[in-house]
């Protein structure tokens, strides 16, 4: 299989289908005065790598558990493939699970866990197990069928957890922090391979991760939830580039803020004065909504651009460099502007030398416009 | 530090360590060499090679009256014990609630209470409840005694039972009693077994309290007891001692293998992610 790229969305090769498959409406989960979730309502379409991104406590598990049937919502509706989840318990539920501790069955191999919910469906002996080798094939687990599960490693047992639901052929597969137990390097490996066997089998996945570049790197939309209200829904590209307040842009990797006075709002677009920028047009967010004469601005510290000799741009700042940071392949600088109340954080590549940048001297930034991104305050 | 030190090479320690395991084990050896000895007296040097002794055994009624008793009085204490055992070893392990702490050692304690003393208090309690005393009085006690040892190799058990195991089998389309059957069950099964090995081995070898809460019905420690007053019959219990050793300890043993095992099978999350 060749590789595919990796943060490239929409997926040309298979058209998003617009049918809903679960669909979320009003949901709220209180635990005496606590709301767990807090009128939440969603809709997650058939076909797609879904994600609901948080920090934790944010709902996001309370949610997924609410899908898969071990937690009822206290008010609100929630339906699966059209039919409505009221009163059906877990194990009569369309879905299946990929636990966090993957809850592998440790008095069982790994062909025996892989079989273990087609026994209700008390198949021929021959298509149990044609059905248990397709399963491990998807997940490169071919010939360790024999195998129990305390002879595996971290991310064996993940993959079998994966096979044992996806065996069932459900509508919807539920991941609950799937990777989070494993090391950095395997993590993106199977941040790879999860997106390729989604592709492959067509499944809705829904995922729950605290981990924004997870979800960035595996989704074609994400719900990005904080104290069990959901913040935004959007594709990965949305999400990052035109976050709907500073608490998602905050969660999304660095943002620089810079306080601003609206000077002319109207449908699309949107006038402002910043200290440091001067006037900035920008595109209005379909989310905003003024509150008083204030808004922010946010750029992401990549879209600011040293500067080199002579060179000039149409939009630029000038500074001081205050802090270095080196990183291997990027170095971050920290660049004081004069008039903003703090420094800019600007990631640059190496490959021109950024990190010999020596700490106080003057540089100028270029930016594009389009990169900053208004929020209400 | 040297590293040969670490291996005992004779010195001090290794002798201290020989004396120690001596001391505990060299009376218990000296039960079954006076067993298979002519001589009706315990006394060196031996006589004789004999299985006499053992051969009679079965030919005493109130020898076999007695084991039959222990064996009423073990089996129920042993069920009893673990019944109550696992419903508190779940909800110790399962869930978390005030007081939970202070109850288990309430459990607990009567592993360090002197026996003699919970005897004398559980005759006072039998005798105000108005039981006269039998060999169900006996099972009384021995409930009270053996739920402690049940409560350890349970709660070893039970010990990190990842609910998401259960939530895996009911995700997987199984009821709650094909859960029970299929997944519960065979984690836990090991642990319960050793518990009730545990507890039997323990009501067997039990005196005190039999002693006490017994009413005309002997046990074989209350028989062996009875027997010692009798310099003649001092053989008989030697066999019948030895016997009853050899059967503690293998089923003891028994009991520690499936423990472990049972420990084995619920902690094994962790450790191997890699």
């Amino acid at each position: 299989m060749p590789d595919q790229p990796r943060i490239e969305r929409p997926h040309p090769e298979r058209p998003q289908s617009e049918k809903p498959m679960i669909e979320i409406r009003d949901v709220t989960r209180s635990y005496g005065a606590f709301k767990a979730l807090d009128d939440a309502s969603l809709t997650i379409r058939e076909g797609e790598f879904f994600s609901l991104l948080g920090p934790s406590g944010c709902g996001k598990t309370t949610l997924l558990r609410m899908i898969a049937g071990f937690d009822n919502p206290t008010s609100g509706s929630i339906s699966v493939g059209g039919q409505s989840m009221e009163g059906i318990p877990a194990n009569r539920r369309p879905t299946n699970m990929v636990f966090q501790s993957y809850a592998i069955f440790p008095h069982l191999n790994v062909e025996q866990n892989v079989a273990y919910g087609l026994k209700r469906l008390k198949l021929q002996g021959a298509e149990e197990k044609r059905r248990v080798e397709e399963a491990l094939a998807q997940v490169s687990l071919n010939g360790l069928g024999k195998r129990r599960a305390t002879e595996l490693s971290g991310g064996q047992r993940q993959r079998v957890a994966l096979a044992r639901a996806l065996v069932m052929r459900p509508k919807v597969l539920l991941l609950d922090e799937p990777l989070s137990a494993l090391d950095k390097k395997l993590r993106e490996q199977m941040q790879v391979e999860l997106r390729r066997l989604q592709q492959a089998v067509g499944i809705t996945f829904v995922l729950v991760t605290h981990d924004q570049y997870e979800a960035l790197a595996m989704s074609d939309r994400i719900a990005v939830m904080f104290g069990g209200r959901i913040a935004q829904v959007a594709s990965p590209k949305e999400i990052y580039q035109r976050p709907v307040n500073r608490q998602v842009a905050d969660f999304l990797g660095g943002m620089n803020f810079v306080k601003a006075e609206i000077v002319e709002e109207n449908g699309a677009s949107l006038v402002v004065d910043t200290l440091g920028f001067g006037r900035v047009r920008t595109d209005k967010p379909k989310a905003f909504v003024r509150n008083g004469g204030g808004a922010t601005l946010g750029i992401r510290p990549e879209r600011l651009r040293v500067l080199w000799d002579n060179a000039t741009a149409k939009f630029e700042v000038a500074g001081k460099v205050v802090e270095r940071h080196y990183f291997g392949e990027i170095t971050h600088l920290i660049v004081e502007i004069p008039g903003l109340e703090k420094p800019l954080s600007v990631t640059e590549t190496n490959d021109f030398g950024a990190d010999d940048i020596p700490v106080g001297t003057s540089i100028r930034l270029a930016y594009d416009p389009e990169a900053l991104v208004a929020m209400a305050d | 530090m040297r590293a040969r030190s670490r291996f005992l090479p004779g010195g001090w320690l290794s002798v201290y360590a020989f004396l120690y395991i001596v001391f505990l084990y060299l009376p218990v050896i000296f039960l079954p060499i006076f067993s298979i000895n002519t001589a009706p007296t315990p006394k060196f040097p031996l006589t004789g090679y004999t299985l006499q002794w053992y051969e009679d055994l079965p030919r005493t009624p109130a020898l076999l009256d007695a084991a039959w008793n222990s064996l009423i009085v073990g089996i129920s204490a042993s069920v009893l014990s673990t019944v109550l055992g696992i419903l508190a070893a779940r909800s110790i392990t399962r869930y978390r609630y005030p007081g939970r702490r202070a109850i288990n050692g309430l459990i607990m304690a009567p592993l360090v209470l002197p026996e003699v003393i919970v005897a004398i208090s559980m005759l006072l309690v039998m005798l105000q409840l108005g039981l006269s005393l039998s060999l169900f009085t006996v099972v009384l006690g021995h409930v009270l005694v053996c739920i402690p040892y049940s409560m350890t190799v349970l709660t070893s058990g039970f010990e990190g039972f990842d609910r998401s195991l259960e939530e895996a089998s009911a995700d997987l389309g199984e009821s709650a009693f094909g859960t029970f059957r299929r997944v519960t069950l065979p984690m836990v099964a090991p642990a319960i077994i050793s518990s009730l090995l545990v507890c039997f081995t323990i009501s067997l070898d039990e005196f005190i309290i039999a002693f006490f809460l017994t009413g005309t019905e002997a046990t074989l420690p209350i028989y062996i007891w009875g027997q010692l007053r009798f310099a003649s019959k001092l053989p008989g219990v030697l066999a019948l001692g030895t016997l009853l050793l050899v059967a503690s300890f293998l089923l003891m043993t028994i009991a520690e293998i499936l423990r472990r095992r049972a420990a084995r099978r619920t902690q094994n999350e962790g450790g191997l992610y890699a």
